[in-house]
């Protein structure tokens, strides 16, 4: 058994290091057989979805005398293949952390007192209840997470929405993914991609747009890179504002400056009309033209309000529109020349290429991240080359519940399960399911994130419970939000694993179970829906955020709405909210099928018991009109938009006094606010702390040498960083880039809160800093 | 009972021989690349003095021109050495 072991820990060692060679040089192969097992024996392997991004890789956990022992990549998932990053392999380092969370804590006379889970949510209870008696009931909030599981989101809104009837919900995926929500129902009437992963394994060209996929969706890029090995016909294209370890990897690497891709986007198709490129039977089928308001501002000033105005335009008029947008006319907008521009297009517009545009957070975190992704649609929809194997637009998701949690169950202000507060029938629906009054659920949104926390600022909100997340690491401009969390105004309760920043400004704060320690429920970037099953107990009283929900409404008395077993409430709230999507548009799969598959793509076909991989198309979506090819049913009239939007410059620029662009950003060895990673051994000892890149031209003429301390300051504050030239990555000339995982270096108190007024969704992709030596 | 992994750069067109070197280096096992200069490295010592004597040969290897840590297993790092260290002493 020793010599197993010891074989079992060479292994495992040598697999991370795999992982991480993989990771630093895309494309790299090794002999060894990695996933073979050598295992000793005694340990039960249990699938879940990984813990930390988006794509939802599926994972085994090992587990050996109730605990876990080791992680391997799961070769039954299709999403990963038994790949996974170095951050997959490593996760449940973290559970055993020193500092972990096992007790509630409750602030008094300044110092945290370890108290009873009881006597904690005795306490959040009675607080909460207290404070819609004496200031109403939109004077209580919660800011949940994309990293929430279904039910654990599921129930957070019926609280809110349903018992208490306020839409001071919101969660942390508005930071990340509403541009996304807000592009797709502007464009197509329904959220969530139309193609699925398998698109990969069909297209020739992968065009990413600010889309650091090598590090931000590494197994997938991956994939990308093994179907260039492997076909002669495949290219990959990175149009960035940075270069990164995806632009090294890729074919060909096209630089763009900030805010320029929004003049990208409608060159190429004023390049794909010019050229008649255009598939003209799919627009005059499929497609419908508008345009929206303009000069829409910013939100930096609180209570920003703003509502997009459609109106029809036809196709001569978008034509004459794009004559703004001719490739040479935006060179000096774009930083990109004319040639790289019809490249692009050419790309498109090749009728015997099947292209596949992939973002995230860079089309996303945009100040006009709505109407970026309305673009690249726009793109895709004059092609024709839209919901089919190897052709189609791709948003992906930072958070392994993004989708699944925040977009489907809707844990935003402006969401139901099903739809969205303002439609009557949608709160018919969920007040029916929920078993409470229809006029409980309020008809108006309240806050958005950004706009939640400045309430909290201004004192409109006195009792905010956070659970799952980090504002105070995530939010922009953390420098305004974290002294107005540190006022006497809120109450604060914090639900997590480990302390953070947030934590330290609770009231109370609540021990939280982590994700292999409850059964749960995750939906990635394909619309595949995973469950998991509990595998180790957590520790002292932590416990699953949705039953610390579930046992705060029974104590505010609204025991009768939250009837659930402590066992299997996830199965039972999973049962109760599959309802809200019933019918073939959005069919959730039963939990006996969840249970047994390494997840399932929705719609399920009830009748065949298979994913629906490509949406809209009917040859493979049995929710289509079957007398049409496509059938864009998330619009009255089955037809997408292409939406006339222009380019507008972003709201804080580099000038005089502070001369560089700031883009902020992720690293593959950390998860978000590093939370978790970063009481992970090796991926801390592997990125210890943040840093600043600069590109070298800029470090020299400032003096600045590698590892130097630097001052990187905007209006909003200041943070200290050490200098990184010419390491991971290479900012262009004028711009600098910070990772944002490290508390002890919080880049968002430089960052700018100006967000997409119709997403909401902030950018911290772009404002102006200058950089001093210490 | 340390068992670590490296990363393992060669000087430019050294490979070949870091490699040769490094499977005769007692307590390594080595997994090189297929298509690009850069290897793996796995090292299992009986205890901390023989690791950090090995770390010496290693830092003393003219073909190597650069080694990065990567993961560690031992009972001071992570959960997964007390498992392996219970087991060890079955
Ligand atoms: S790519 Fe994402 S989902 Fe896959 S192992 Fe890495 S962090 Fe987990």
């Amino acid at each position: 058994m020793t010599m197993n072991r010891r074989h079992f820990l060479k292994k495992a060692a040598a697999a991370s290091a795999m992982a991480a060679v993989a990771a630093m040089l895309p494309g790299v192969l090794f002999a060894s057989d990695i996933e073979s097992d050598h295992f000793p024996p005694g340990i039960d392997w249990t699938k879940a979805p990984c813990r930390f991004c988006g794509v939802g890789c599926g994972i085994l956990v090992g587990v050996q005398n109730g605990k876990a022992v080791a992680v391997k990549g799961d070769p039954n998932s299709s999403v990963n293949k038994g790949m996974l990053c170095v951050k997959g392999y490593h996760q449940t380092m973290c559970i055993s952390s020193a500092d972990r969370l096992t007790k509630a804590l409750v602030k008094k006379h300044g110092k945290y007192v370890e108290t009873s889970m009881e006597e904690a949510l005795d306490l959040v209870a009675a607080k909460m209840k207290e404070t819609i008696d004496r200031h109403g009931k939109d004077a209580v909030a919660m800011y949940t997470s994309g990293q929430s599981t279904i039910p654990e989101g599921y129930v957070a809104s019926k609280l809110m929405k349903g018992a208490i009837g306020t839409n001071n919900l919101e969660c942390n995926a508005r930071l990340c993914m509403a541009s996304a929500v807000a592009g797709f129902l502007t464009t197509f009437g329904a959220d969530e991609p139309m193609g699925c992963y398998e698109d990969i394994d069909h297209a020739n060209v992968f065009i990413l747009w600010g889309n650091n996929m090598a590090e931000m969706h590494p197994v997938l890029f991956s994939r990308l890179l093994d179907k260039r090995l492997t076909r002669k016909d495949v290219s990959i294209i990175d149009l960035a504002t940075r270069t990164t370890r995806t632009s090294k990897a890729a074919d060909k690497s096209i630089l763009f400056k900030p805010q320029g891709d929004l003049a990208i986007a409608n060159a190429i198709c004023y390049e794909l009309i010019n050229n008649g490129w255009v598939n003209k039977s799919f627009v005059e089928k499929h497609v419908v033209f508008r345009k929206g308001k303009t000069d829409i501002g910013y939100g930096l000033e609180d209570k920003f309000a703003f509502k997009d105005e459609a109106q029809p335009i036809d196709f001569e008029q978008y034509k004459s529109f794009l004559e703004d947008y001719r490739p040479d006319k935006v060179e000096a907008l774009t930083g990109v020349s004319a040639g790289d521009i019809k490249f692009l297009a050419s790309l498109y517009g090749n009728p015997n290429k099947k292209v596949v545009s992939f973002w995230c957070m860079g089309m996303n975190q945009h100040t006009r991240g709505t109407w970026m992704n309305n673009l690249v649609y726009n793109i895709h929809l004059l092609t024709g080359k839209i919901s089919q194997p190897g052709n189609g637009p791709f948003s992906l998701t930072g958070q392994p519940s993004a989708c699944g949690t925040a977009r489907e169950v809707g844990t935003f202000t402006h969401k139901l399960p099903k739809g969205v507060v303002t439609n009557k029938k949608h709160r018919e629906l969920a007040a029916k399911i929920w078993k409470v009054p229809y006029d409980r659920i309020p008809d108006k949104p309240t806050y958005h994130a950004t706009e939640m926390f400045r309430a909290v600022d201004r004192g409109e909100i006195k009792f905010i419970w956070i659970q799952a997340t980090n504002p105070l690491v995530s939010l922009p401009k953390t420098s305004r939000y974290r002294p107005g969390m540190q006022k006497k105004s809120c109450f604060i309760v914090v639900s997590d694993v480990f302390p953070t920043p947030t934590t330290d400004v609770a009231d109370v704060i609540l021990p939280a179970a982590w994700h292999i320690e409850k059964s749960g429920l995750y939906g990635n970037s394909e619309r595949r829906t995973q469950y998991w099953d509990r595998m180790t107990d957590a520790p002292g009283e932590a416990m699953p955020d949705a039953w610390m929900t579930i046992e705060v409404a029974r104590r505010m008395g609204y025991g009768d709405l939250f009837p659930y077993s402590k066992e299997k409430h996830h199965e039972e709230i999973y049962n109760e909210y599959r309802q809200f999507h019933a019918g073939k548009q959005h069919n959730m799969a039963p939990l006996a099928i969840l249970k047994k598959r390494s997840g399932v793509i929705w719609p399920y076909i009830e009748e065949t018991g298979k994913s629906t991989l490509w949406r809209y198309n009917s040859k493979y979506d049995p929710a289509c009109d079957p007398d049409k090819d496509f059938d864009f049913y998330g619009n009255a009239d089955g037809k997408a938009v292409i939406w006339q939007r222009p380019y507008e410059a972003a709201p804080e620029m580099p000038d005089n006094e502070y001369p560089f662009w700031l883009n902020t950003g992720r690293v593959i060895e950390h998860w978000h606010t590093g939370s978790m990673t970063r009481r992970i051994p090796v991926l801390h000892q592997a990125v210890p702390h943040a840093y600043v890149e600069l590109h070298p031209d800029d470090a020299r003429q400032l003096g600045i040498v590698n590892g130097q301390k630097v001052k990187v300051i905007s209006r909003r504050g200041t943070t200290i960083l050490p200098a990184s030239i010419n390491e991971r990555g290479l900012p262009a000339r004028g711009q600098v880039f910070v990772p944002f995982f490290d508390e002890k270096m919080l880049i968002n108190d430089v960052t700018l809160d100006a967000f997409c007024p119709i997403s909401k969704e902030p950018d911290y992709k772009k404002c102006a800093v200058r950089i001093e030596k210490l | 009972m340390p068992v670590k992994s490296y990363i393992a750069f060669p000087r430019v067109g050294m490979k070949e021989q870091l490699i040769e070197v490094l499977k005769k280096t007692p307590h390594c096992e080595v997994m090189p690349a297929l298509n690009k200069d850069v290897l793996v490295l796995v090292t299992d010592t009986a205890d901390d003095q023989e690791e950090e004597a090995l770390r010496q040969i290693l830092y003393g290897i003219k073909e190597l021109a650069h080694l990065n840590l990567v993961s560690g297993y031992s009972d001071k790092i992570n959960q997964t050495d007390e498992k392996s260290s219970e087991h060890d002493n079955e």
